[in-house]
């Protein structure tokens, strides 16, 4: 593998190795959770939290890892730190945590996380592996803003819960966009941002 | 390598792990356990205020807005008493504070099937005794308002919610869920300011004393005492509401309570 610094791995996965984007994992989570600005906030703070972590400690430990139980152990490492942030935010998060329900616990699940720790922090150091995390968990939040942007702006007029575009049904203007409220707009966003990603950077394109 | 793979060492790590991932979670599930049971009474303390009116009565603004000693103080004027729903007797020799009837009503005895009833609430059971709220200016005498817990099915979710009614008994005073999954946007509305506030004077019941308030499909005609606007684009969850209103208000919720309270049989005074 090519000498990796940290200021690579955290930057490669914004744009040019996006987790969502490119390698098209964590989609279910990005539809969940965008519907409002705050939330995605919270959501990728947290995935960035669980993702630095668990590879973190997978690195850690990566050498008495036995390869038979390899990505149980990954699992068991990644739940964990999932419920610690799942207590943490019902503790001093408590009106976003209701907000996002199962969807931290779900975390568990994201494959980015355990993506992560199979495909880098079995192979590398525990400070790259970390910043990987980061990295990656960065990658996958600025996604979820991006997304959290249109639907909440045109779906519910408001971003981080001000006032924008004033609705209709309150005495406003605007009419909302009500698909942008529901899962599948997240779709046709997260595509058209797959679009511009590649247009501007076209040896992302797969062969056909 | 071929030490690392053993049979000894992959059992060795395998319960190491187990130990000091059990040992993590544990330290953060009872460290911040009673952070999280405030948090949790905090929230329905905050419902509780918000349907009655109390905290933009008082303070002008919803109780998500105000300190902690704000919301202990409005609290204060709020007692919870425990109803016996078919009987509509007060139960006085069980501690409100220990019980908790969305517990209950998951308990085969300690809930009941709610069957054929004219509005079905389409949740299945509800529990035998219900957690009330008696509200109750300081230095006044009786109580203005009774909180009621009502809950039903909406489109995706169960919404849960307070429903608090005037000292007449029959006035809605407001409407909050506190927790729901309806599309937002669409059934979410439900927690929109503007459609909770036309719930205030509402009647909950016509001239003969039949549970009659609706959410209505489209606008509600003008001058009607018992309808609000329909949520656009939510007839299902519209329809949940007034089902769910309507199965709490009948003699099958809390109409042998309010009926007795009227009467003067059961309790005249919150304090």
């Amino acid at each position: 593998m090519a000498e990796r610094t940290a200021k690579s791995v955290i930057v490669d996965p914004l744009v040019d190795n996006n987790p969502i984007a490119l390698q098209i994992l964590g989609i279910c989570s990005a539809l969940a959770v965008t519907t409002k600005m705050e939330t995605s906030i919270v959501m990728a703070v947290a995935v960035i939290a669980v993702t630095a972590f668990s590879n973190l400690a997978v690195s850690a430990i990566r050498s008495y890892i036995p390869s038979s139980i390899r990505i149980i152990v990954q699992m068991t490492v990644i739940a964990s730190l999932v419920i610690v942030v799942d207590q943490f935010l019902k503790a001093y998060f408590f009106d976003i945590s209701k907000q996002l329900s199962v969807f931290v616990g779900l975390i568990i699940t994201n494959c980015i996380v355990m993506g992560r720790a199979e495909g880098f922090a079995m192979k590398n150091g525990p400070w790259l592996s970390f910043w990987d995390g980061i990295g990656n968990g960065l990658g996958y939040g600025l996604v979820l803003l991006f997304v959290a942007f249109f639907r909440e702006l045109f779906g519910s007029g408001t971003l981080m819960g001000y006032v924008i575009l004033p609705l209709d049904r309150n005495g406003g203007w605007y009419n909302p966009n009500n698909l942008m409220l529901l899962p599948p707009s997240a779709f046709f966003l997260i595509g058209f941002l797959i679009w511009l990603i590649r247009a501007y950077k076209p040896e992302q394109i797969e062969e056909s | 390598m071929s030490q690392r793979d053993s049979t000894l060492n992959t059992l060795l790590t395998a319960t190491i792990l187990c130990v000091v991932c059990s040992l993590v979670v544990s330290v953060a599930a009872v460290g911040l356990k009673g952070k999280q049971e405030e948090n949790k009474m905090l929230d329905r303390q905050k419902n509780i205020l918000d349907a009655a009116g109390l905290s933009i009565g008082e303070f002008g603004k919803p109780a998500s807005e105000l300190s902690k000693a704000q919301i202990e103080e409005l609290y204060s004027w709020v007692s919870e008493e425990l109803v016996d729903l078919q009987t509509g007797q007060i139960i006085k020799d069980m501690d409100p504070a220990d019980y908790d009837p969305r517990e209950a009503a998951d308990k085969v005895d300690a809930s009941i099937e709610i069957g054929e009833v004219p509005y079905d609430p389409g949740v299945g059971r509800r529990e035998k005794v219900a957690k009330v709220y008696f509200v109750t200016k300081p230095g006044t005498d009786g109580f203005q308002q009774v909180v009621l817990p009502v809950y039903g099915k909406g489109l995706w979710s169960t919404l849960y919610g307070y429903l608090a009614l005037k000292g007449d008994l029959e006035t809605i005073q407001g409407l909050t869920f506190y927790e729901h999954a309806e599309t937002p946007g669409l059934g979410g509305e439900v927690d929109n300011p503007a459609w909770k506030a036309q719930w205030e004077d509402q009647k909950l019941y016509d001239e003969n004393g039949e549970p009659a308030a609706v959410v209505y499909k489209g606008s509600a005609p003008p001058g009607n005492p018992y309808a609000v606007d329909g949520l656009s684009g939510a007839t299902i969850t519209s329809r949940g509401v007034t089902n769910l209103l309507r199965y709490w208000a009948s003699e099958d919720g809390y109409g042998p309570f309010l009926s007795q309270l009227k009467n003067g049989t059961s309790k005249t005074s919150g304090s």
